[in-house]
Protein backbone atom coordinates (compact mmCIF):
# COMPACT_ATOMS: atom_id res chain seq x y z
CA UNK A 1 0.00 0.00 0.00
CA UNK A 2 2.78 2.42 0.84
CA UNK A 3 3.54 4.33 -2.33
CA UNK A 4 6.52 6.58 -2.50
CA UNK A 5 5.93 10.31 -2.29
CA UNK A 6 2.24 9.92 -1.67
CA UNK A 7 0.72 11.17 1.56
CA UNK A 8 -0.41 8.23 3.67
CA UNK A 9 -4.06 9.35 3.81
CA UNK A 10 -4.09 9.75 0.02
CA UNK A 11 -2.63 6.25 -0.40
CA UNK A 12 -5.34 4.81 1.86
CA UNK A 13 -8.11 6.56 -0.10
CA UNK A 14 -6.60 5.39 -3.42
CA UNK A 15 -6.96 1.83 -2.17
CA UNK A 16 -10.59 2.38 -1.19
CA UNK A 17 -11.65 3.58 -4.67
CA UNK A 18 -12.45 1.16 -7.48
CA UNK A 19 -10.86 1.87 -10.87
CA UNK A 20 -12.80 4.00 -13.38
CA UNK A 21 -15.20 5.35 -10.80
CA UNK A 22 -16.73 8.80 -10.72
CA UNK A 23 -15.51 10.86 -7.79
CA UNK A 24 -16.60 14.14 -6.22
CA UNK A 25 -13.99 15.61 -3.89
CA UNK A 26 -15.49 18.12 -1.45
CA UNK A 27 -12.88 20.61 -0.33
CA UNK A 28 -10.36 19.30 -2.86
CA UNK A 29 -7.72 21.92 -2.00
CA UNK A 30 -4.89 22.01 -4.53
CA UNK A 31 -6.31 18.90 -6.18
CA UNK A 32 -3.47 16.51 -5.27
CA UNK A 33 -5.81 13.67 -4.25
CA UNK A 34 -8.13 14.18 -7.20
CA UNK A 35 -5.17 14.22 -9.55
CA UNK A 36 -3.91 10.91 -8.11
CA UNK A 37 -7.33 9.31 -8.40
CA UNK A 38 -7.60 10.28 -12.04
CA UNK A 39 -4.04 9.30 -12.88
CA UNK A 40 -3.82 6.03 -10.95
CA UNK A 41 -7.43 4.88 -10.87
CA UNK A 42 -8.62 6.36 -14.16
CA UNK A 43 -11.38 8.01 -12.17
CA UNK A 44 -13.62 10.75 -13.57
CA UNK A 45 -13.13 13.50 -11.07
CA UNK A 46 -14.82 16.70 -10.01
CA UNK A 47 -13.77 18.95 -7.14
CA UNK A 48 -15.44 21.65 -5.07
CA UNK A 49 -13.20 24.20 -3.40
CA UNK A 50 -13.76 27.58 -1.72
CA UNK A 51 -10.25 29.06 -2.06
CA UNK A 52 -9.59 30.73 -5.41
CA UNK A 53 -5.81 30.27 -5.28
CA UNK A 54 -6.37 26.52 -4.80
CA UNK A 55 -8.73 26.58 -7.81
CA UNK A 56 -5.97 28.02 -10.00
CA UNK A 57 -3.71 25.14 -8.94
CA UNK A 58 -6.43 22.59 -9.71
CA UNK A 59 -7.00 24.09 -13.15
CA UNK A 60 -3.25 23.98 -13.85
CA UNK A 61 -3.46 20.23 -13.19
CA UNK A 62 -6.25 19.92 -15.73
CA UNK A 63 -8.91 19.20 -13.11
CA UNK A 64 -12.59 20.10 -13.15
CA UNK A 65 -13.45 22.13 -10.09
CA UNK A 66 -16.34 24.26 -8.85
CA UNK A 67 -15.61 27.41 -6.89
CA UNK A 68 -17.93 27.39 -3.90
CA UNK A 69 -18.51 26.22 -0.37
CA UNK A 70 -19.23 22.61 0.43
CA UNK A 71 -22.25 23.49 2.55
CA UNK A 72 -24.27 24.76 -0.40
CA UNK A 73 -22.44 23.08 -3.29
CA UNK A 74 -23.95 19.62 -2.88
CA UNK A 75 -27.64 20.38 -3.07
CA UNK A 76 -27.61 20.85 -6.85
CA UNK A 77 -26.43 17.33 -7.73
CA UNK A 78 -28.76 14.52 -8.66
CA UNK A 79 -29.08 11.45 -6.42
CA UNK A 80 -26.26 8.93 -6.83
CA UNK A 81 -24.50 10.96 -9.52
CA UNK A 82 -21.06 9.87 -8.23
CA UNK A 83 -19.64 6.49 -7.19
CA UNK A 84 -17.75 8.21 -4.38
CA UNK A 85 -18.07 11.51 -2.58
CA UNK A 86 -14.89 12.29 -0.66
CA UNK A 87 -14.52 14.57 2.36
CA UNK A 88 -10.87 14.28 3.24
CA UNK A 89 -9.77 16.62 6.03
CA UNK A 90 -12.67 18.91 5.19
CA UNK A 91 -15.55 17.52 7.28
CA UNK A 92 -14.34 19.09 10.52
CA UNK A 93 -14.35 22.52 8.83
CA UNK A 94 -17.90 22.35 7.52
CA UNK A 95 -20.58 24.33 9.34
CA UNK A 96 -23.52 21.93 8.95
CA UNK A 97 -21.79 18.56 9.01
CA UNK A 98 -24.92 16.50 9.54
CA UNK A 99 -26.66 18.09 6.55
CA UNK A 100 -23.60 17.78 4.31
CA UNK A 101 -22.99 14.14 5.24
CA UNK A 102 -26.58 13.15 4.54
CA UNK A 103 -26.42 15.07 1.23
CA UNK A 104 -23.09 13.40 0.39
CA UNK A 105 -24.69 10.01 1.03
CA UNK A 106 -27.53 11.02 -1.29
CA UNK A 107 -25.26 12.28 -4.11
CA UNK A 108 -22.65 9.52 -3.81
CA UNK A 109 -23.19 5.77 -3.81
CA UNK A 110 -20.45 5.68 -1.21
CA UNK A 111 -18.77 8.34 0.88
CA UNK A 112 -15.17 8.47 2.07
CA UNK A 113 -14.51 10.59 5.14
CA UNK A 114 -11.06 11.37 6.56
CA UNK A 115 -10.66 13.44 9.75
CA UNK A 116 -8.17 14.10 12.55
CA UNK A 117 -8.81 12.03 15.69
CA UNK A 118 -9.28 14.31 18.67
CA UNK A 119 -8.84 11.40 21.09
CA UNK A 120 -5.27 10.71 19.90
CA UNK A 121 -3.20 9.99 23.01
CA UNK A 122 -0.96 13.05 22.61
CA UNK A 123 -4.04 15.27 22.60
CA UNK A 124 -5.29 13.54 25.69
CA UNK A 125 -1.95 14.03 27.44
CA UNK A 126 -1.83 17.72 26.57
CA UNK A 127 -5.30 18.31 27.95
CA UNK A 128 -4.81 16.09 31.01
CA UNK A 129 -1.32 17.02 32.14
CA UNK A 130 -0.79 20.45 30.71
CA UNK A 131 -4.36 21.69 30.83
CA UNK A 132 -4.20 23.18 27.30
CA UNK A 133 -6.00 22.65 24.04
CA UNK A 134 -4.06 20.05 22.07
CA UNK A 135 -1.75 20.96 19.18
CA UNK A 136 -0.61 17.82 17.34
CA UNK A 137 0.61 16.77 13.89
CA UNK A 138 -2.94 16.20 12.67
CA UNK A 139 -4.40 19.13 14.63
CA UNK A 140 -1.60 21.64 14.12
CA UNK A 141 -3.51 24.85 14.93
CA UNK A 142 -3.66 27.12 17.94
CA UNK A 143 -7.19 27.63 19.30
CA UNK A 144 -7.37 31.17 17.89
CA UNK A 145 -6.44 30.34 14.32
CA UNK A 146 -7.90 26.90 13.68
CA UNK A 147 -10.18 26.46 10.65
CA UNK A 148 -11.70 23.45 12.41
CA UNK A 149 -15.22 23.91 13.70
CA UNK A 150 -15.77 20.38 15.01
CA UNK A 151 -13.56 18.18 17.15
CA UNK A 152 -14.41 14.52 17.05
CA UNK A 153 -12.84 11.19 17.81
CA UNK A 154 -12.93 7.93 15.90
CA UNK A 155 -15.38 6.61 18.50
CA UNK A 156 -17.59 9.69 18.06
CA UNK A 157 -17.84 9.08 14.34
CA UNK A 158 -18.65 5.39 14.76
CA UNK A 159 -21.38 6.28 17.21
CA UNK A 160 -22.72 8.89 14.78
CA UNK A 161 -22.91 6.26 12.02
CA UNK A 162 -24.77 3.88 14.33
CA UNK A 163 -27.30 6.56 15.30
CA UNK A 164 -27.91 7.56 11.67
CA UNK A 165 -28.07 4.00 10.33
CA UNK A 166 -25.00 4.59 8.18
CA UNK A 167 -23.10 1.45 7.21
CA UNK A 168 -19.35 1.52 7.83
CA UNK A 169 -17.93 -0.59 5.01
CA UNK A 170 -14.26 -0.09 5.82
CA UNK A 171 -12.27 1.89 8.30
CA UNK A 172 -8.56 2.57 8.20
CA UNK A 173 -6.86 4.41 11.00
CA UNK A 174 -3.41 5.82 10.51
CA UNK A 175 -0.62 7.32 12.51
CA UNK A 176 2.21 9.32 11.09
CA UNK A 177 3.62 6.61 8.85
CA UNK A 178 1.61 3.44 9.42
CA UNK A 179 -1.83 2.01 9.83
CA UNK A 180 -2.90 1.56 13.43
CA UNK A 181 -4.38 -1.93 13.84
CA UNK A 182 -5.49 -1.76 17.48
CA UNK A 183 -6.47 0.77 20.16
CA UNK A 184 -7.22 3.04 17.24
CA UNK A 185 -9.09 5.69 19.14
CA UNK A 186 -6.00 6.12 21.29
CA UNK A 187 -3.17 5.79 18.78
CA UNK A 188 -4.57 6.92 15.41
CA UNK A 189 -4.07 10.50 14.28
CA UNK A 190 -6.45 10.20 11.37
CA UNK A 191 -9.51 8.05 10.78
CA UNK A 192 -10.61 7.23 7.24
CA UNK A 193 -14.06 5.67 6.76
CA UNK A 194 -15.82 4.24 3.74
CA UNK A 195 -19.52 4.59 4.46
CA UNK A 196 -22.81 4.11 2.65
CA UNK A 197 -26.52 4.24 3.30
CA UNK B 1 -7.22 31.61 -47.83
CA UNK B 2 -6.91 30.70 -44.17
CA UNK B 3 -3.28 29.73 -44.00
CA UNK B 4 -1.65 33.10 -43.87
CA UNK B 5 1.08 33.27 -41.28
CA UNK B 6 0.94 36.52 -39.38
CA UNK B 7 3.96 38.55 -38.45
CA UNK B 8 4.91 37.65 -34.91
CA UNK B 9 6.99 39.93 -32.72
CA UNK B 10 7.55 39.62 -28.96
CA UNK B 11 4.34 37.74 -28.24
CA UNK B 12 2.30 40.23 -30.26
CA UNK B 13 0.42 39.38 -33.39
CA UNK B 14 1.64 42.38 -35.32
CA UNK B 15 -0.35 43.53 -38.33
CA UNK B 16 -3.70 41.82 -38.85
CA UNK B 17 -6.29 42.24 -41.55
CA UNK B 18 -10.04 42.29 -41.55
CA UNK B 19 -11.81 40.00 -44.00
CA UNK B 20 -15.40 39.73 -45.11
CA UNK B 21 -17.74 36.88 -45.95
CA UNK B 22 -21.09 37.40 -47.68
CA UNK B 23 -23.90 34.91 -48.03
CA UNK B 24 -27.27 35.21 -49.72
CA UNK B 25 -29.79 34.88 -46.95
CA UNK B 26 -30.34 34.01 -43.34
CA UNK B 27 -33.58 32.62 -41.98
CA UNK B 28 -34.25 34.67 -38.88
CA UNK B 29 -35.92 33.34 -35.74
CA UNK B 30 -38.90 35.52 -36.57
CA UNK B 31 -39.36 33.41 -39.71
CA UNK B 32 -38.31 36.24 -42.00
CA UNK B 33 -35.66 35.58 -44.65
CA UNK B 34 -33.04 38.29 -44.63
CA UNK B 35 -30.14 38.88 -46.95
CA UNK B 36 -27.61 39.34 -48.26
CA UNK B 37 -25.58 39.16 -45.06
CA UNK B 38 -21.94 40.20 -44.77
CA UNK B 39 -19.85 39.32 -41.73
CA UNK B 40 -16.57 41.10 -41.08
CA UNK B 41 -14.07 38.81 -39.38
CA UNK B 42 -10.45 38.42 -38.43
CA UNK B 43 -8.40 35.28 -37.89
CA UNK B 44 -5.16 34.75 -36.00
CA UNK B 45 -2.89 31.70 -36.08
CA UNK B 46 -3.09 28.81 -38.52
CA UNK B 47 -5.84 26.23 -38.97
CA UNK B 48 -4.25 22.79 -38.61
CA UNK B 49 -4.63 19.94 -41.12
CA UNK B 50 -7.23 18.16 -38.97
CA UNK B 51 -9.16 21.46 -38.60
CA UNK B 52 -9.39 20.73 -34.89
CA UNK B 53 -7.78 23.84 -33.40
CA UNK B 54 -10.33 26.53 -34.27
CA UNK B 55 -11.68 28.77 -31.52
CA UNK B 56 -14.47 31.28 -32.06
CA UNK B 57 -14.32 34.39 -29.91
CA UNK B 58 -17.61 36.26 -29.56
CA UNK B 59 -17.60 39.95 -28.71
CA UNK B 60 -19.63 42.05 -26.29
CA UNK B 61 -22.12 44.86 -27.03
CA UNK B 62 -19.64 47.46 -28.31
CA UNK B 63 -16.97 45.05 -29.59
CA UNK B 64 -16.03 44.15 -33.13
CA UNK B 65 -14.06 41.65 -35.21
CA UNK B 66 -10.77 43.32 -34.33
CA UNK B 67 -9.93 41.27 -31.22
CA UNK B 68 -6.13 41.30 -31.44
CA UNK B 69 -3.10 42.67 -33.25
CA UNK B 70 -3.08 46.04 -35.01
CA UNK B 71 -4.37 47.20 -38.36
CA UNK B 72 -1.79 48.51 -40.82
CA UNK B 73 -0.99 52.16 -40.20
CA UNK B 74 -2.79 52.23 -36.82
CA UNK B 75 -1.53 51.67 -33.33
CA UNK B 76 -4.61 50.68 -31.29
CA UNK B 77 -4.60 46.93 -30.60
CA UNK B 78 -7.73 44.74 -30.69
CA UNK B 79 -10.10 44.64 -27.72
CA UNK B 80 -8.76 41.34 -26.29
CA UNK B 81 -5.17 41.74 -27.47
CA UNK B 82 -3.70 40.81 -24.08
CA UNK B 83 -5.36 37.41 -24.32
CA UNK B 84 -4.62 36.52 -27.94
CA UNK B 85 -1.17 35.94 -29.41
CA UNK B 86 1.84 33.63 -29.28
CA UNK B 87 2.12 32.13 -25.78
CA UNK B 88 -0.97 33.95 -24.50
CA UNK B 89 -4.23 32.39 -23.22
CA UNK B 90 -5.38 31.96 -26.81
CA UNK B 91 -2.01 30.80 -28.04
CA UNK B 92 -1.81 31.53 -31.75
CA UNK B 93 1.10 29.09 -32.03
CA UNK B 94 -1.41 26.31 -31.24
CA UNK B 95 -4.84 27.59 -32.11
CA UNK B 96 -6.66 29.21 -34.99
CA UNK B 97 -8.70 32.10 -33.60
CA UNK B 98 -11.75 33.58 -35.32
CA UNK B 99 -13.64 36.69 -34.29
CA UNK B 100 -16.47 38.22 -36.32
CA UNK B 101 -18.54 41.36 -35.93
CA UNK B 102 -22.12 40.48 -34.99
CA UNK B 103 -25.07 40.66 -37.34
CA UNK B 104 -26.73 44.01 -36.60
CA UNK B 105 -23.37 45.59 -35.80
CA UNK B 106 -21.73 48.59 -37.42
CA UNK B 107 -18.13 47.47 -37.81
CA UNK B 108 -18.21 45.78 -41.20
CA UNK B 109 -21.07 43.32 -40.71
CA UNK B 110 -24.57 43.90 -42.04
CA UNK B 111 -26.56 46.10 -39.70
CA UNK B 112 -29.07 48.97 -39.69
CA UNK B 113 -26.45 51.38 -41.07
CA UNK B 114 -25.71 49.09 -44.06
CA UNK B 115 -27.14 49.90 -47.49
CA UNK B 116 -30.37 48.08 -48.25
CA UNK B 117 -29.81 46.79 -51.83
CA UNK B 118 -33.52 47.19 -52.56
CA UNK B 119 -33.61 50.93 -51.83
CA UNK B 120 -29.99 51.97 -52.16
CA UNK B 121 -30.30 53.64 -48.74
CA UNK B 122 -29.35 52.52 -45.22
CA UNK B 123 -31.81 50.05 -43.72
CA UNK B 124 -32.39 52.13 -40.58
CA UNK B 125 -35.52 50.73 -38.92
CA UNK B 126 -36.30 48.56 -41.95
CA UNK B 127 -33.60 46.32 -40.54
CA UNK B 128 -35.35 43.28 -39.05
CA UNK B 129 -35.51 42.65 -35.31
CA UNK B 130 -32.67 40.18 -34.72
CA UNK B 131 -31.91 37.83 -31.84
CA UNK B 132 -28.76 36.43 -30.27
CA UNK B 133 -29.64 33.12 -31.96
CA UNK B 134 -29.75 34.92 -35.34
CA UNK B 135 -26.30 36.38 -34.61
CA UNK B 136 -25.04 32.87 -33.87
CA UNK B 137 -26.73 31.34 -36.91
CA UNK B 138 -24.91 33.88 -39.07
CA UNK B 139 -21.61 32.94 -37.35
CA UNK B 140 -22.34 29.27 -38.08
CA UNK B 141 -22.45 30.13 -41.79
CA UNK B 142 -19.00 31.71 -41.48
CA UNK B 143 -17.60 28.70 -39.59
CA UNK B 144 -19.01 26.35 -42.27
CA UNK B 145 -17.50 28.58 -44.94
CA UNK B 146 -14.09 28.29 -43.25
CA UNK B 147 -14.45 24.49 -43.49
CA UNK B 148 -14.59 23.90 -39.73
CA UNK B 149 -16.89 21.09 -38.69
CA UNK B 150 -16.23 21.22 -34.98
CA UNK B 151 -14.90 24.19 -33.03
CA UNK B 152 -12.41 23.52 -30.26
CA UNK B 153 -14.17 26.18 -28.24
CA UNK B 154 -16.49 29.16 -28.30
CA UNK B 155 -15.46 31.85 -25.82
CA UNK B 156 -16.95 35.21 -24.92
CA UNK B 157 -17.84 37.61 -22.13
CA UNK B 158 -21.08 39.50 -21.41
CA UNK B 159 -23.11 39.52 -24.66
CA UNK B 160 -20.32 37.34 -26.03
CA UNK B 161 -21.22 34.88 -23.27
CA UNK B 162 -24.85 34.93 -24.41
CA UNK B 163 -23.62 33.89 -27.85
CA UNK B 164 -21.57 31.10 -26.26
CA UNK B 165 -24.74 29.80 -24.57
CA UNK B 166 -26.64 30.10 -27.83
CA UNK B 167 -23.95 27.97 -29.54
CA UNK B 168 -24.29 25.40 -26.74
CA UNK B 169 -28.04 25.28 -27.11
CA UNK B 170 -28.29 25.38 -30.91
CA UNK B 171 -25.13 23.59 -32.06
CA UNK B 172 -24.03 21.30 -29.20
CA UNK B 173 -22.47 18.91 -31.71
CA UNK B 174 -20.36 21.62 -33.33
CA UNK B 175 -18.17 22.48 -30.38
CA UNK B 176 -15.91 20.57 -28.00
CA UNK B 177 -15.98 23.16 -25.26
CA UNK B 178 -17.58 26.43 -24.22
CA UNK B 179 -16.39 29.30 -22.05
CA UNK B 180 -19.21 31.67 -21.02
CA UNK B 181 -17.73 34.58 -19.06
CA UNK B 182 -19.58 37.14 -16.89
CA UNK B 183 -22.85 36.34 -18.56
CA UNK B 184 -26.37 35.06 -17.98
CA UNK B 185 -28.91 32.54 -19.23
CA UNK B 186 -31.35 35.45 -19.48
CA UNK B 187 -31.33 39.13 -18.55
CA UNK B 188 -32.80 40.15 -15.20
CA UNK B 189 -35.24 43.08 -15.02
CA UNK B 190 -32.34 45.21 -13.76
CA UNK B 191 -30.26 44.46 -16.86
CA UNK B 192 -33.21 45.14 -19.16
CA UNK B 193 -33.88 48.39 -17.28
CA UNK B 194 -30.36 49.75 -17.82
CA UNK B 195 -30.55 48.88 -21.53
CA UNK B 196 -33.94 50.56 -21.80
CA UNK B 197 -32.61 53.79 -20.32
CA UNK B 198 -29.85 53.69 -22.95
CA UNK B 199 -32.39 53.18 -25.73
CA UNK B 200 -34.68 55.93 -24.44
CA UNK B 201 -31.73 58.28 -24.35
CA UNK B 202 -31.03 57.64 -28.05
CA UNK B 203 -34.66 57.90 -29.09
CA UNK B 204 -35.12 61.11 -27.10
CA UNK B 205 -32.39 62.80 -29.15
CA UNK B 206 -34.12 65.00 -31.76
CA UNK B 207 -31.54 63.89 -34.34
CA UNK B 208 -32.69 60.28 -34.09
CA UNK B 209 -35.75 60.89 -36.33
CA UNK B 210 -37.14 57.38 -35.95
CA UNK B 211 -33.82 56.01 -37.06
CA UNK B 212 -33.59 58.00 -40.33
CA UNK B 213 -30.58 60.14 -39.51
CA UNK B 214 -28.01 58.77 -41.93
CA UNK B 215 -28.16 61.75 -44.33
CA UNK B 216 -27.80 64.31 -41.54
CA UNK B 217 -26.59 64.75 -37.98
CA UNK B 218 -26.58 61.55 -35.94
CA UNK B 219 -28.14 61.32 -32.45
CA UNK B 220 -24.71 61.56 -30.89
CA UNK B 221 -25.87 63.16 -27.62
CA UNK B 222 -28.34 60.37 -26.98
CA UNK B 223 -25.85 57.67 -27.86
CA UNK B 224 -23.17 59.29 -25.69
CA UNK B 225 -25.50 59.32 -22.68
CA UNK B 226 -26.40 55.66 -23.34
CA UNK B 227 -22.70 54.86 -23.31
CA UNK B 228 -22.16 56.84 -20.10
CA UNK B 229 -24.88 54.80 -18.37
CA UNK B 230 -23.25 51.67 -19.74
CA UNK B 231 -19.86 52.64 -18.35
CA UNK B 232 -21.30 53.19 -14.88
CA UNK B 233 -22.73 49.67 -14.90
CA UNK B 234 -19.44 48.18 -16.14
CA UNK B 235 -17.47 49.53 -13.19
CA UNK B 236 -17.79 48.97 -9.45
CA UNK B 237 -18.16 51.41 -6.58
CA UNK B 238 -14.62 50.49 -5.56
CA UNK B 239 -13.02 50.72 -9.01
CA UNK B 240 -14.59 54.17 -9.50
CA UNK B 241 -13.39 55.33 -6.09
CA UNK B 242 -9.89 54.09 -6.89
CA UNK B 243 -9.81 55.57 -10.38
CA UNK B 244 -11.37 58.99 -9.69
CA UNK B 245 -12.04 59.53 -6.01
CA UNK B 246 -13.65 62.96 -5.67
CA UNK B 247 -10.86 64.63 -7.57
CA UNK B 248 -11.84 67.76 -9.49
CA UNK B 249 -10.74 68.51 -12.99
CA UNK B 250 -10.22 72.26 -12.90
CA UNK B 251 -11.03 74.30 -9.82
CA UNK B 252 -10.54 77.65 -11.58
CA UNK B 253 -13.65 77.67 -13.76
CA UNK B 254 -16.87 79.32 -12.60
CA UNK B 255 -19.75 76.93 -11.86
CA UNK B 256 -21.78 76.26 -15.02
CA UNK B 257 -22.60 72.53 -14.74
CA UNK B 258 -19.39 71.74 -16.55
CA UNK B 259 -17.57 68.51 -15.80
CA UNK B 260 -16.16 69.36 -12.37
CA UNK B 261 -15.30 65.93 -11.10
CA UNK B 262 -12.83 63.62 -12.77
CA UNK B 263 -15.52 60.97 -13.07
CA UNK B 264 -17.76 63.37 -14.99
CA UNK B 265 -14.96 64.21 -17.38
CA UNK B 266 -14.20 60.54 -17.88
CA UNK B 267 -17.81 59.64 -18.66
CA UNK B 268 -18.15 62.54 -21.12
CA UNK B 269 -14.90 61.54 -22.77
CA UNK B 270 -16.00 57.89 -23.12
CA UNK B 271 -19.41 58.96 -24.39
CA UNK B 272 -17.99 61.39 -26.97
CA UNK B 273 -15.46 58.84 -28.16
CA UNK B 274 -18.05 56.11 -28.52
CA UNK B 275 -20.22 58.05 -30.95
CA UNK B 276 -17.30 58.27 -33.38
CA UNK B 277 -17.21 54.51 -33.73
CA UNK B 278 -20.72 53.26 -33.05
CA UNK B 279 -24.09 53.53 -34.75
CA UNK B 280 -27.08 54.47 -32.57
CA UNK B 281 -29.49 52.14 -34.39
CA UNK B 282 -27.06 49.22 -33.93
CA UNK B 283 -27.09 50.03 -30.21
CA UNK B 284 -30.90 49.80 -30.19
CA UNK B 285 -31.03 46.52 -32.14
CA UNK B 286 -28.23 44.77 -30.27
CA UNK B 287 -29.36 45.72 -26.76
CA UNK B 288 -32.85 44.48 -27.66
CA UNK B 289 -31.38 41.16 -28.82
CA UNK B 290 -29.57 40.88 -25.47
CA UNK B 291 -32.75 41.60 -23.49
CA UNK B 292 -34.82 39.10 -25.47
CA UNK B 293 -32.27 36.29 -25.16
CA UNK B 294 -33.20 33.29 -23.05
CA UNK B 295 -31.03 30.19 -23.43
CA UNK B 296 -33.78 28.16 -21.78
CA UNK B 297 -36.58 29.42 -24.05
CA UNK B 298 -37.10 26.03 -25.69
CA UNK B 299 -35.91 23.60 -23.02
CA UNK B 300 -34.10 23.73 -19.66
CA UNK B 301 -30.34 24.03 -20.16
CA UNK B 302 -29.60 20.84 -18.21
CA UNK B 303 -31.88 18.90 -20.54
CA UNK B 304 -30.06 20.23 -23.60
CA UNK B 305 -26.65 19.43 -22.09
CA UNK B 306 -27.63 15.95 -20.91
CA UNK B 307 -25.32 13.30 -22.31
CA UNK B 308 -23.16 15.91 -24.06
CA UNK B 309 -19.39 15.46 -24.06
CA UNK B 310 -18.82 19.22 -24.23
CA UNK B 311 -16.55 20.63 -21.53
CA UNK B 312 -17.47 23.93 -19.92
CA UNK B 313 -15.51 26.66 -18.15
CA UNK B 314 -17.68 29.28 -16.44
CA UNK B 315 -16.05 32.46 -15.13
CA UNK B 316 -17.58 35.27 -13.08
CA UNK B 317 -16.12 38.24 -11.18
CA UNK B 318 -16.71 39.13 -7.56
CA UNK B 319 -17.45 42.85 -8.01
CA UNK B 320 -19.55 42.45 -11.19
CA UNK B 321 -22.99 43.70 -10.19
CA UNK B 322 -24.31 43.98 -13.75
CA UNK B 323 -23.86 40.27 -14.45
CA UNK B 324 -23.60 39.01 -10.86
CA UNK B 325 -22.02 35.67 -9.96
CA UNK B 326 -25.39 34.11 -9.16
CA UNK B 327 -26.23 34.27 -12.87
CA UNK B 328 -23.08 32.32 -13.75
CA UNK B 329 -23.93 29.85 -11.00
CA UNK B 330 -27.25 29.17 -12.75
CA UNK B 331 -25.24 28.00 -15.77
CA UNK B 332 -23.03 25.91 -13.48
CA UNK B 333 -26.10 24.37 -11.85
CA UNK B 334 -27.41 23.23 -15.24
CA UNK B 335 -23.99 21.71 -16.01
CA UNK B 336 -23.99 19.89 -12.65
CA UNK B 337 -27.43 18.42 -13.25
CA UNK B 338 -26.45 17.38 -16.78
CA UNK B 339 -23.24 15.83 -15.40
CA UNK B 340 -21.15 17.77 -17.89
CA UNK B 341 -17.44 18.25 -17.08
CA UNK B 342 -17.34 21.78 -15.72
CA UNK B 343 -15.02 24.20 -14.01
CA UNK B 344 -16.33 27.34 -12.37
CA UNK B 345 -14.32 30.18 -10.88
CA UNK B 346 -15.41 33.50 -9.42
CA UNK B 347 -12.32 35.65 -9.88
CA UNK B 348 -11.56 38.00 -7.00
CA UNK B 349 -11.64 41.34 -8.80
CA UNK B 350 -12.64 44.92 -7.98
CA UNK B 351 -13.11 46.00 -11.62
CA UNK B 352 -16.82 45.20 -11.85
CA UNK B 353 -18.20 43.87 -15.15
CA UNK B 354 -15.20 45.34 -17.02
CA UNK B 355 -13.07 42.71 -15.27
CA UNK B 356 -13.52 40.25 -18.13
CA UNK B 357 -11.44 42.62 -20.27
CA UNK B 358 -8.99 43.58 -17.53
CA UNK B 359 -8.21 40.62 -15.22
CA UNK B 360 -5.58 39.32 -17.60
CA UNK B 361 -3.51 37.15 -15.28
CA UNK B 362 -6.16 35.03 -13.55
CA UNK B 363 -8.51 34.81 -16.52
CA UNK B 364 -5.65 33.87 -18.86
CA UNK B 365 -4.51 31.15 -16.47
CA UNK B 366 -7.97 29.57 -16.38
CA UNK B 367 -8.55 29.79 -20.13
CA UNK B 368 -5.07 28.64 -21.10
CA UNK B 369 -5.11 25.44 -19.03
CA UNK B 370 -8.73 24.69 -19.86
CA UNK B 371 -8.08 24.95 -23.61
CA UNK B 372 -4.99 22.75 -23.34
CA UNK B 373 -7.01 20.10 -21.57
CA UNK B 374 -9.74 20.16 -24.20
CA UNK B 375 -7.32 20.33 -27.11
CA UNK B 376 -5.22 17.39 -26.05
CA UNK B 377 -8.37 15.44 -25.10
CA UNK B 378 -6.71 13.35 -22.45
CA UNK B 379 -7.52 12.76 -18.88
CA UNK B 380 -5.01 14.20 -16.49
CA UNK B 381 -1.47 13.36 -17.47
CA UNK B 382 0.38 16.27 -15.92
CA UNK B 383 2.32 16.45 -19.13
CA UNK B 384 -0.01 18.48 -21.28
CA UNK B 385 1.16 21.63 -22.82
CA UNK B 386 4.61 20.19 -23.46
Amino acid sequence: MARKNIQLDHAVILDLVNPQSTVLDLGCGNGDLLYLLIKEKKARGQGIEIDDQAIYKCVAKGLNVFHGDVDSGLAEFNDKSFDYVILNQSMQQILHVDKVLSDALRVGKKVIVGFPNFAYYKSRLQIFFRGKSPVTESLPYQWYETPNLHFLSILDFKKYCRTKNITIERQVCIGEKHQIPFLRNLFAQVGIFLISK
Amino acid sequence: MIKEKKIIQNGHLGIVQEQAFTFDALKLESGEKFGPVTLAYETYGVLNKERSNAILITHALSGDAHAAGVHAGQDNPGWWDEFIGPGKAFDTDRYFIICSNVLGGCKGSTGPSSINPKTGKPYALDFPLITINDIVNAQKNLIDHLGIEKLLSVVGGSMGGQQVLSWLVNYPGSLRSAVPIATTIKHSPQQIAFNEVGRQSIMADSHWKSGNYYDGAAPTKGLAVARMIGHITYMSDKSMAEKFGRAKKDAGEPFKFTADFEVEGYLRYRGDNFVKRFDANSYLYITKAMDNFDATAKRPLQEILQGSSVKVLVISFKSDWLYPAYQSKEIVKACKLAEVETTYCEIDSTYGHDAFLLEVQEESHLIKHFLKKVFYAYEVTGEYGA
